[in-house]
């Protein structure tokens, strides 16, 4: 279905004044619940200018927010470049004809698709405490990028797979045919063609991680929603604290969102390889009907 | 109870308070993102506007964050408990409800872009012909578009679902005593770390396992044969 406008007749007189008055309740409602919210937090001492004024101090942001930003980036780069590694690995090795590998992949995916974030982060977190792995300082970075890379990388494995299995049969056939073995067939054929087509959804999946550093905040990681909060407990502005970091996060992720999107519009409208993947649905491919994934 | 040494553990207790989380959030999620889908769909430009809004907002900010705010905001600040004060379990009741709230939130963004998706695969025609019968949106919407919309999209649903359950480990965040917090409070008193990680993440590989298969199984029987 293209627009949604085969779903309505094109409003006529009555429907325009209909649809006028129903806009105009829904903005006043819209309003009056935000005006409530606001008044509340007004009467509260949250949104009076000394609460906000911190911000505009370089302190602030030096001691506080800078360093967050910096941890949650640096787990999201770090997270998503070993997630690609593992992904590719684990997809292709899923493909693989080898029962043994595809097997093996197949447990490793599902298993790492099932298990909560957090579970796995705490998990590494300890692990790598108990045993000395890394020096004390890097712990919870250490503990969040495990996480992140194992879930992600289950994921990404999950988007290569369905990417290589869209491409049309005949792409593998003639590379048979060509006498290719199966593994030049897929890195020189099929791989090149997938990652295109998977290009919106693999910058959907960094907003995914970006927004899933967060969780680090259990494992005292120092990502920008923990620092969000020890604003809040230094300047007694809880309020405003957790607001900037949530513009923060909303505008860099809703810029990746919109990029991821764009992308895939020009590769729709592009003659030459396979159809892109939809940016914003979840991949729902995994062997037991509807796994976890995609952009949530 | 679970028995390490001299401590028991309650660990049925946290993956039950893991289990309402997960079903209270889930119906919460379903009909605030069904209504959400209808605004995004609806012929006011202004509601589905808003509802644009809601979900870009929404779907951008990390769960922790909206559980935070929940806990700050809502009950600390505005003193919106969601509870009787006077009841002896107050806290722990509130930082439930306070969850059951934020995750609803949160998932409502992605049930309504599923809904939405749905909503895409039913063809033209059974619009059109709602349209032609005289069906207002409203109609068209609930008896023709909705029931074909939720039969083809029951499996990302599921997925959503699935993802929901795994996200109610984020509740920890504001101390709702679920699978993750007792997960955390067992490795840092007990030595089996890797026993203890065993079961939890065992807990959920059985909570989701069965969710996918059901609704996979679901989605291809109540599939709209076309």
């Amino acid at each position: 279905m293209t627009g949604s406008s085969v779903l309505f007749d094109a409003p006529g007189p009555r429907a325009l004044i209909r649809n006028r008055i129903i806009s105009v309740v829904a903005v006043v409602l819209t309003l009056l619940a935000l005006w409530v919210v606001y008044s509340k937090f007004e009467a509260k001492g949250q949104l009076t200018a000394a609460k906000w004024e911190p911000f505009l101090t370089g302190n602030l942001w030096k001691t506080y927010l800078l360093p967050g930003i910096q941890g949650t980036l640096t787990a999201a780069a770090v997270s998503i470049v070993l997630a690609l590694v593992l992904g590719f690995l684990l997809g292709v090795g899923r493909l693989s004809h080898q029962p043994v590998i595809s097997w093996f992949c197949a447990v490793f995916v599902e298993f790492f698709r099932a298990v909560p974030v957090l579970i796995m982060m705490i998990f590494a977190y300890f692990l790598y405490a108990q045993y000395d792995v890394v020096p004390s300082k890097y712990l919870a970075l250490a503990g969040v990028i495990t996480g992140l890379t194992l879930y992600n990388g289950a994921v990404i494995a999950e988007i290569v797979r369905s990417g290589v299995n869209a491409l049309p049969k005949g792409q593998a056939e003639a590379a048979s045919a060509l006498g290719l073995r199966w593994g030049q067939t897929m890195r020189a054929i099929l791989l090149p063609q997938a990652v295109t087509s998977m290009l919106p959804v693999l910058i959907s999946q960094l907003v995914v991680v970006l927004k899933d550093t967060a969780i680090g905040y259990q494992i005292t990681f120092l990502e920008m929603v923990r620092q969000g909060t020890n604003v809040g407990a230094a300047y007694s502005n809880y309020i405003p604290a957790l607001t900037v970091v949530a513009l923060l996060m909303i505008a860099v992720n809703f810029t990746l969102s919109h990029f991821a999107t764009v992308v895939e519009r020009r590769l729709r409208r592009s003659k030459r390889g396979p159809a892109p993947m939809h940016a914003d649905e979840p991949v729902t491919q995994g062997a037991f009907g509807a796994g976890a994934g995609g952009t949530i | 109870m679970l028995h390490f040494g001299d401590n028991a553990y309650d660990l049925v207790g946290a993956f039950w308070t893991t289990i309402q989380l997960t079903f209270l959030s889930a119906i919460g999620a379903l009909i605030l993102g069904t209504l959400l889908a209808a605004m995004r769909l609806s012929p006011v430009p202004m509601l589905a506007w808003l509802g644009t809004a809601y979900v870009n907002v929404v779907r951008n900010t990390p769960l922790t964050l909206i559980l935070l705010f929940c806990s700050f905001g809502l009950a600390g600040t505005l003193g919106i408990t969601l509870v009787d004060r006077n009841s002896p379990t107050s806290i722990d009741d509130s930082n439930f409800r306070l969850a059951v709230l934020g995750l609803s939130v949160y998932t409502a963004a992605f049930v309504c872009e599923t809904v939405r998706s749905g909503v895409n695969t039913v063809p033209l025609g059974q619009a059109e012909a709602a349209r032609s019968l005289g069906f207002t949106f409203s109609q068209n919407l609930r008896i023709v578009l909705l029931p074909q919309a939720f039969r083809s999209v029951l499996i990302p649903l599921g997925s959503v679902l699935i993802a929901l359950t795994k996200n109610t480990t984020i509740a920890s965040a504001i101390g709702v005593a679920e699978a993750a917090l007792l997960m955390k409070a067992m490795v840092e008193n007990q030595a089996d770390l890797l026993l203890i990680s065993g079961i939890f993440a065992a807990g959920f590989v059985v909570l989701t396992l069965p969710m996918g298969l059901l609704f996979g199984w679901l989605g291809k029987r109540l599939a709209v044969a076309r």
